[in-house]
């Protein structure tokens, strides 16, 4: 035993590119910074750390530019299990900036809350330094460790408020469904370690291939339906609604948006870099999931009454959106088309959907009301609110010429082209659902535009600055991406795996 | 060496595991199932990497088995924080939000 040890000794570190590294190392520093400071920072100027996690997350983004700009290409770390390609840095550019819109959301909803402020920026922090380690993890270990280390403070912040009974169910539910879904995952990536005797995603794609025994399919199925709980869809979504509705709705904003996002980030580099051989096992997993997600998401979607528990089935019908070409992936050349069409859609749901999470808390700060009849005659007192929630409506639902429908025609378009019959059948799907989600954005719209103000009440909502600054980006990105459709797929376009099938 | 005894036991773990989880009640006893389950996933790795003779799968149980510990960290204070707030923890008693 103890000479193992000592040949272990003369080890050397290996060479690391810490440019490659550099967005992940300023997060961390900033996460010490602000634990630091929550320490010795009076209480009345706790607004500080706000700042500094808000500063953090623009810093990180600087070397993602010059990480983009740079012209070396491809860097791969520790033999490849940690890659910056095209794909990382697109999605890392995503999270960090999404990030900073929900510390914009976040910051009077968190001064004003009492509760405590710095461990709420700290935990947030955390969370998105594993979705940056996400999009670059290329092996099983580094997956696992990410997605951990992006799930376990989001646990918390869902039960961030500590004496509110709907919160702590909030986290308890997503806790348990969380971590069981997490060791579901876990035993099927121990059975893909068993057969191909590597943990490298590369060296699976060699081994999970050509004539599949039932261990494999086990494998793979296990792992697909670990990260079929983190996107929530259906039949693994229940703690959605829940949870959405229970936590803080900043962590509401974040968990829609930035956690599920990471999910798909997951889901997709296992099924391109590691199983693209098992196609014939989880195409019509993804399948099924996606018509499931897509229908259930929608149909419950409109008998709600709480506008956040209408945004977490909304949420759950546009991950079915997302997952809808996934299910072609491997049919001829369609792989880049579906790789395109997913981080599409993910650029262009970060940006509307934020935006729908900021009008809710501006309004709800006015009403104190998570109901939709509280947005009854909101247009009549507050027409710069109204109309900003109508385009993000109108985008959510899909109308052109806004952000959410350049999501769409791709996924669509990826689908369509694939050319098979069960294409074609999971499209039919897909826009029937699409009609049905107008019922209830339009439901919404309806009530601004046409009810009466409930109470009588039309005193002008205050939008704090932060607040009002998020609502201009996200208003902004949601009109730019739909008017000219080429950004969101230029992004798509160049986002590509260095090592994946057909790509 | 014979592996399937190892991968049989890790089965029949999973599937406890998979069992208390879906029917305890209690938030304790569905969180001692998924250490269940993650200790079936450790088993499993320990035996394919004595079949394979790779030293992956002793490092992959090594972070299971810390990050197990973390989340069980996190789990039993939200387990207290509902216990604090409703003096039980029932799950099925968990239902402020319906629809």
């Amino acid at each position: 035993m103890l000479s193992t040890l000592f040949a272990v000794a003369d080890w050397v570190s290996p060479a690391v590119d810490y440019h490659a590294i550099a967005p992940e190392i300023i997060v961390a520093a900033g996460i010490c910074v602000v634990l630091l400071a929550d320490l010795f920072i009076a209480d009345r100027s706790k607004w500080l750390l706000s700042t500094v996690a808000g500063f953090t997350l623009l810093g990180a983004f600087i070397p993602v530019l010059t990480l983009a700009l740079s012209d070396e290409g491809p860097r791969s770390l520790f033999d490849g299990r940690y890659v910056i390609d095209d794909f990382s840095i697109v999605m890392k550019g995503l999270f960090l900036l999404s990030a900073y819109v929900i510390v914009l959301l976040s910051t009077t909803h968190i001064e004003e809350g009492d509760y405590y402020q710095g461990e709420y920026w700290v935990l947030m922090l955390s969370s998105i330094l594993g979705m940056l380690m996400m999009t670059s993890s290329r092996d099983l270990v580094s997956i696992f460790v990410a997605l951990e280390f992006l799930s376990i403070p989001a646990y918390m912040l869902a039960a961030w408020r500590k004496r509110d009974a709907k919160s702590n169910e909030a986290g308890v539910k997503y806790f348990l469904l969380g971590v069981f879904a997490s060791a579901v995952m876990l035993y099927g990536m121990s059975l893909l370690y068993g057969v191909a005797n590597s943990t490298l995603l590369s060296g699976l794609a060699a081994e999970i291939s050509g004539e599949l025994t039932a261990i494999r399919v086990l494998a793979v199925v296990f792992v697909v339906v670990g990260f079929a709980f983190k996107v929530s869809a259906v039949p693994f979504h229940t703690w959605a609604p829940d949870t959405y509705e229970g936590a803080p709705t900043p962590v509401t904003a974040f968990l829609s948006v930035a956690s599920k996002a990471a999910g798909f980030v997951a889901l997709v580099t296992v099924l391109y870099v590691a199983v693209p051989g098992a196609s014939d096992v989880w195409q019509p997993l993804i399948w099924v999931l996606a018509a499931l997600t897509m229908t259930v998401g929608n149909v419950m979607a409109l008998r709600q009454t709480n506008i956040v528990r209408m945004l977490a089935y909304s949420s759950i019908a546009q991950g079915g959106f997302i997952l809808m070409p996934l299910a072609v992936a491997a049919e001829g050349n369609s792989s880049a088309a579906v790789l395109r069409s997913v981080v599409t859609y993910l650029i262009v749901y970060a940006a509307t959907n934020l935006g729908m999470f900021g009008i809710i808390l501006a309004v709800s700060r006015k009403t104190r009301s998570g109901e939709v009849a509280s947005f009854g005659g909101l247009f009549s007192y507050a027409p710069g609110i109204g109309a900003l929630a109508t385009i993000f409506l109108a985008s959510l639902a899909g109308i052109p010429p806004l952000g959410g429908w350049i999501g769409k025609f791709s996924a669509f378009q990826a689908v369509l082209e694939a050319g098979t019959t069960w294409g074609y059948v999971l499209a039919v799907i897909g826009a029937v659902n699409s009609v049905i989600a107008f019922g209830y954005y339009g439901n919404v719209m309806r009530e601004m535009w046409m009810r009466p103000v409930p109470n009588g009440d039309t005193s002008p909502i205050a939008t704090p600055a932060p607040l009002k600054l998020a609502l201009g980006i996200t208003g902004i990105a949601t009109l730019a991406l739909g008017i000219l459709p080429g950004v969101a797929l230029h992004f798509g376009d160049i986002a590509v795996f260095t090592s994946a099938f057909g790509g | 060496m014979l592996v399937n005894q190892f991968l049989i036991l890790a089965a029949v773990l999973f599937c406890i595991g998979v069992y208390g989880v879906i029917a305890r009640r209690n938030a304790v006893m569905v969180l001692m199932s998924i250490e269940l389950i993650l200790n079936s996933v450790n088993i499993n790795f320990l035996a394919f990497a004595l079949r394979n003779g790779s030293i992956d799968g002793h490092v992959f149980a090594l972070y299971i088995i810390a990050v197990a510990a973390a989340e069980v960290g996190v789990g039993l204070a939200l387990v207290l924080l509902v216990y604090r707030n409703r003096k039980s923890i029932a799950l099925d008693e968990l239902s402020e939000m319906k629809g």
